[in-house]
């Protein structure tokens, strides 16, 4: 195996520099989870213990197993949006340790918006589940929720992947064998009642959860009859007569000690069918990515340097290292599991794209999981470069990249543009993850480039009528371009849509692609059927 | 002398007797029951038998059992130790019968001094001095209750044939009197099969102080000094020690004279103690004589010099006594401490349980242990729960009692609670310190003596904290070996979560006391949220469940051993038992528990007081139990109806089951 030697001095002023940009971003990214954290603020957190209940976060932590992992999915989903006032979409996902089992954890929080389901709710709901349906995860809901939010019911309700999604998903989880278990820890009104009743099991909380299709408001102005909701679906009325749920809890804890007593009688669990060696870590501390990388896209790095600090012992053994120079292909091992990797290392060539598409058949002969490290401005172009056929090298690559079936992980760790995006697995090609890290920008092409074609079609505009455009005039049009993109291009703006998995520090790099590596080995491999490629 | 002798007996006394034995050339037989198969007392021995299931009356009371395994191993003479048949004078004459001697006086001597009004009547007649009482016939409650009157208050009444504190209750009050004599006729049937009473005036501040006599077959009879074991608790003694604090030769001379007198009215032989009350002023009454050997013996030997059990055998077989009075002296001064499996922080209600670890103070010419407890062994229901005899002996009273409180700081038992730290606070206590103290000491100081407990300190809660979270660490490295995916990262325990810290928040129950420890997740540490403040701390444990823990800097080594959610900790010189809380689990207990009675340790149910669908105040009682020899009373929590009754009179509950419900009233 070769070790990968890196350049970089951490002595250097620009590691300082580095260093800096990439902590204050790092800073705020953690900054920004801690008040996500606090979910609906400290007067609704007090309002919901006060209660008898737990938070959604202190649940979650007491269901899993004693300082085991939780890999949280899109801390920030919905920030920005709403007035910010609807933190983490006020819904928590995750995977977790549960006896031992990687689950899904789905929890609502009710101090958030009474835990209504928002069109990013939704979205996030369903991204959990379709995680774990890739992944074959059990899911446990922990549901404490007033339903869809009916200010946006249009946006939450009618579609395909809207609110409904959540209980088919539930009934074809339960198809595939993935155990779907519900704790109702607060209330599950109307749609939401569905949760439990579509679940293998179901716990309740006595005089917390509530379970049923038409609150009392509903039941009176339709029926005339005066109901609680404890005697309309409480615990005693689902665990004693309907047969909603099957277990009956005292508290929290106690439901959460029952989810994690079912959960150990699942039976089942996964076999890793890899050359999996014992793992070291790699010899250059994932630490150093901080200053190792120029936060400003502008500037060059060897994505070498990025996977010296990601893979075991640094060791990284490079596939037709002299061909296709801009992008890097080859194998490592994280945590012991055998990856190959597909990095960028300028912008695709033809001969890059074939590479890369040779490199994904190989990892896909070989059952070998695929991890991208995304930083792309897209492929070159020119008329030298279309006739090369550059538009059917891409093609390769790509349909290599959305027919394989191996485990594809994906890191923008700087620029997403372009077909450079579908190239490098992004959203579009179901990566199982997609992670960003905060210096990072996804578009559809750069704010500068985007501000230059655009002032180009004008100004070619202004010359066919023969008038002139200044400079300044020029710039005024370009600088609201480039802000547009570059408030759109933004980590935040990214994660805060679920067009990502959730923004990551860099030095966390290693360890969430070996939680996720881990998770994805949870589901059988499936043979690789790649679909026609032009040649 | 003999060639054999079978010890009828088990524990520390019978590995005590085998012990003298063995230095004297004396094959030994043990005894044993079904619970002590692998008991200490077996492997003390030559030879072992089994005589029956574990209940003492099917096996060490098993009188038939055992003179056929005496005959069948050749033994020539029975030592029944202290206990079960020691006092048996129809044992006596069946030994006899079967042509085995028995190592102790002769039944009628046993008999003479089995009934106390008899016996007192005895000693009256040969000049002894007595308290004034009612040792009479007339039985009748209204007599009894004139003659308390007469005599009294406070009175004492005590069983005719009792001993050990059975059947005993003190009255202050002439409206308790009925109540407490039904309560002493109960016990005393049960114990004794026999209810006969006895009433005596009971002495304010008195001392129980008693004389070690010895008789041999030849006419001699000698006394080797007195014992003080005014250290009690429910007339079980404590801390004995010898020579009694305080007592002129004279006076010691004068009380030996009379117990020598108290053992030739009955034509003693063999080894004996004549126990006296005394009052403030030094008077002394004569109580009652025990015809066997002590518990407390040992304190005797460490200032005489003499082997007791040696002696017993030497007269069981015929010879005179190996020494004169003249002869006998005594040197220095020894204590006792009775270390037993018990809370007296519940009463002294007595523990069971398996004795994870024991460590003990080493033995030497100051310190000598009495134990039939080994490490791993198992403190049943069906015997005393004593677990050892802790012997010091210096040449003065100071100098011993530094000894007798160093040597219980150094004792360590898991795996049960006891009440050696008790006997550190006893041992410690000034009046106890300045020596004379009277029967009434544990009672007059008890707040010096059951101290509110002060709150485990910060270093200690550390070191628990640390012991989970380590314990965590090892558990997850099993359980990923064991895994079919070692390497993952999910089998990590460092909390990791994206962009944040995580924490661990860790439940301990101190008593009454809930306290939480946060533990914050650092890359090379806890830091952990105490109530005295934060604290670094992290630490290494061992498979023996020591660690060696780092706590703000500071090296430290500490112990934890956890037997189910008990966490024994120790960590400079201080020492707890905590209760490790989960809060999953508690639901699951919580939900069982909510309106039921539970037993607070295994035992026989004495007799039900109601009956299902009886309405019922609050402080009722409801069921008596016997346990470790004792009756509980178990009463109502709240007002209620009594959904149901679980157990009948005679059935054998464990601890923890469920005996009665009570509803509310509808």
């Amino acid at each position: 195996m070769t070790v990968l030697k890196t350049r970089i001095d951490p002595r250097s002023e620009e590691f300082r520099a580095n260093r800096e940009a990439m902590g204050s971003l790092v800073a705020d990214l953690r900054e920004r989870v801690a008040t996500a954290k606090e979910g609906g603020g400290p007067a609704a957190q007090k309002r919901h213990t006060d209660r008898g209940k737990l938070l959604p976060r202190d649940r979650i932590r007491v269901l899993l197993d004693v300082g085991s992992p939780f890999l949280e999915l899109s801390q920030l989903a919905a920030t920005g949006m709403y007035d910010d006032e609807v933190p983490s979409a006020g819904i928590i996902t995750g995977i977790g340790r549960v006896s031992g089992r990687e689950c899904m954890i789905v929890a609502n929080d009710a101090t958030v918006k009474g835990g209504t389901y928002y069109p990013e709710t939704v979205k996030k709901h369903l991204r959990a589940q379709e995680i774990a349906a890739e992944n074959h995860l059990p899911c446990i809901y922990l549901v404490d929720s007033g339903g869809a939010n009916l200010p946006n019911q249009d946006k939450v309700f009618p579609d395909r992947d809207h609110f409904g999604r959540i209980f088919y998903n539930q009934a074809n989880l339960s198809a595939q064998g993935i155990p779907q278990v519900a704790v109702v820890m607060g209330s599950c009104t109307a749609g939401g009642a569905y949760v439990p009743a579509m679940s293998d099991e179901s716990i309740i909380v006595k005089e917390q959860g509530t379970i049923f299709l038409g609150g009392p408001p509903l039941v009176k102005a339709a029926t005339g009859e005066v109901v609680t909701a404890e005697e309309l679906g409480g615990a005693d009325v689902h665990s004693r007569v309907s047969g909603v749920t099957d277990h009956y809890a005292l508290n929290d804890a106690h439901a959460l000690g029952i989810v994690r007593q079912s959960v150990d009688h699942l039976n089942g669990g996964k076999q890793v069918d890899l050359d999996v060696r014992e793992p070291r870590p790699p010899l250059h501390d994932p630490d150093e990515l901080h200053g190792a990388i120029p936060t400003d896209l502008r500037k060059p790095f060897d994505v070498r340097e990025v996977i010296a600090r990601v893979v075991d012992g640094s060791e990284f053994e490079e596939f037709k290292q002299l061909y296709g120079t801009t992008l890097v292909c080859g194998f490592a091992r994280i945590f012991g599991y055998p990856v190959g990797i597909i990095a960028n290392n300028g912008v695709l060539f033809s001969e890059s794209a074939l590479k890369g598409a040779h490199f994904v058949e190989l990892c896909s002969q070989r059952g070998i999981p695929l991890v991208f490290l995304q930083n792309i401005t897209g492929f070159m172009v020119g008329s030298k470069y279309e006739a090369g056929g550059i538009a059917k090298d891409g093609a390769k690559l790509v349909t290599a990249v959305a027919s394989t079936s191996v485990p594809k992980f994906t890191v923008i760790i700087g620029g997403s543009f372009g077909a450079g995006n579908y190239g490098m697995c992004g959203r579009a090609y179901s990566p199982r993850f997609l992670w960003m890290w905060p210096n990072a920008r996804i578009s559809v092409m750069g704010g500068d480039q985007a501000a230059n074609v655009m002032a180009q079609v004008r100004r070619d505009g202004f010359e066919r009528k023969g008038e002139s455009w200044s400079a300044e005039d020029e710039e005024a049009f370009k600088q609201p371009i480039r802000e547009q993109y570059e408030h759109q291009g933004h980590p935040y703006y990214a994660t805060a849509r679920l067009w990502d998995d959730g923004v990551i520090d860099p030095a966390d790099t290693r360890m969430v692609l070996g939680l996720g590596l881990s998770t994805s080995f949870n589901a059988p491999a499936r043979p690789t059927r790649f679909g026609v490629f032009r040649m | 002398m003999f060639g054999t002798v079978l010890i009828a007996n088990r524990g520390e006394i019978a590995c005590r007797i085998a012990r003298t034995c063995r230095a004297l050339g004396v094959r030994t037989v043990a005894v044993y029951s079904e619970a002590d198969a692998d008991a200490a007392h077996v492997h003390a021995c030559d030879e072992a038998w089994p005589v029956g299931p574990a209940p003492a009356r099917e096996s060490y009371l098993n009188t038939e059992r055992i003179l056929e395994v005496a005959r069948r191993s050749g033994a020539e003479a029975i030592h029944p130790g202290y206990g079960f048949l020691s006092e048996n004078a129809e044992f006596a004459e069946a030994c006899a019968g079967a042509g085995i001697r028995f190592i102790g006086p002769p039944a009628s001597a046993i008999r003479a001094m089995g009934s106390k009004s008899a016996a007192k009547t005895i000693m009256a007649e040969a000049g002894v001095p007595l308290v004034p009482g009612y040792h009479g016939d007339d039985q009748s409650p209204e007599h009894l209750e004139s003659v308390a009157a007469e005599i009294g208050y406070p009175v004492l009444i005590k069983a005719s044939a009792g001993g050990g504190g059975k059947g005993m209750r003190r009255v202050d009050d002439p409206a308790e009197f009925r109540e407490a004599l039904d309560g002493a006729r109960r016990e005393a049937r049960g114990s004794f099969g026999d209810d006969t009473v006895l009433l005596e005036k009971y002495l304010l501040q008195p001392r129980h102080v008693e004389v070690q006599v010895f008789a041999d077959g030849h006419g001699n009879a000698v006394h080797l000094f007195e014992r003080d074991c005014s250290v009690q608790r429910r007339h079980q003694k404590v801390i004995e020690e010898a020579p009694a604090p305080g007592l002129s030769d004279a006076h010691r001379q004068s009380m030996g004279e009379k117990a020598v007198a108290a053992a030739r009215a009955i034509g003693y032989e063999g080894a004996g103690t004549v126990e006296f009350i005394m009052d403030a002023e030094g008077a002394f009454f004569f109580m009652e004589m025990n015809t066997r050997l002590q518990v407390e013996h040992p304190v005797t030997e460490m200032i005489t010099g003499e082997d007791l059990v040696a002696w017993q055998l030497r007269v069981a077989h015929g010879e005179p006594l190996p020494r004169s009075q003249e002869a006998i002296s005594h040197t220095g001064h020894a204590f006792e401490a009775r270390i037993y499996a018990e809370d007296p922080d519940r009463d002294f209600l007595p523990a069971i349980g398996t004795i994870a670890r024991l460590r003990t103070p080493a033995e030497d010419a100051h310190v000598r242990i009495d134990t039939g407890i080994r490490e791993g062994d198992t403190i049943s229901v069906h015997y005393d729960p004593m677990i050892a005899k802790l012997v010091v002996w210096d040449n003065d009273r100071p100098a011993a009692l530094r000894r007798l409180c160093r040597a219980l700081d150094d004792w360590t038992v898991a795996g049960t609670v006891t009440n050696t730290e008790f006997l550190g606070r006893v041992a410690a206590h000034p009046a106890f310190a300045a020596g004379g103290v009277d029967t009434g000491f544990i009672e007059t100081y008890r707040d010096d003596l059951f101290p509110v407990p002060e709150a485990p300190s910060d270093r200690l809660l550390a070191v628990a904290a640390l012991f989970e979270l380590l314990g965590v660490d090892q558990a997850a490295a099993e359980r990923a070996r064991q895994s079919g995916d070692p390497w993952s990262p999910w089998h990590s325990t460092d909390g990791w979560q994206p962009n944040s810290d995580n924490h661990h928040v860790l439940h301990f129950l101190d008593g009454e006391r809930d306290l939480t420890v946060v533990a914050h997740y650092r890359r090379d540490c806890f830091l952990l949220d105490l109530p005295g403040g934060t604290m670094q701390a992290n630490g290494t444990l061992h498979a023996d469940g020591s660690l060696r823990v780092v706590l703000d800097g500071v090296h430290l080594d500490a112990r934890a051993l956890q037997t189910g959610e008990r966490l024994r900790v120790g960590v400079s010189g201080e020492e707890r038992e905590l209760v490790v809380h989960d809060p999953l689990s508690a639901g699951m207990a919580e939900e069982l528990r909510e309106g039921s009675l539970t037993a607070p340790m295994p035992g026989t149910v004495l007799s039900v007081l109601v009956s299902e669908g009886d309405h019922v105040e609050e402080g009722a009682a409801l069921m008596v139990l016997e346990a470790m020899k004792m009756e509980h009373t178990i009463r109502a929590f709240t007002a209620g109806r009594v959904e149901h009754v679980n157990f009948r009179q005679g059935d054998q509950v464990s601890e923890g089951a469920e005996l009665l419900a009570i509803g509310a009233e509808e």
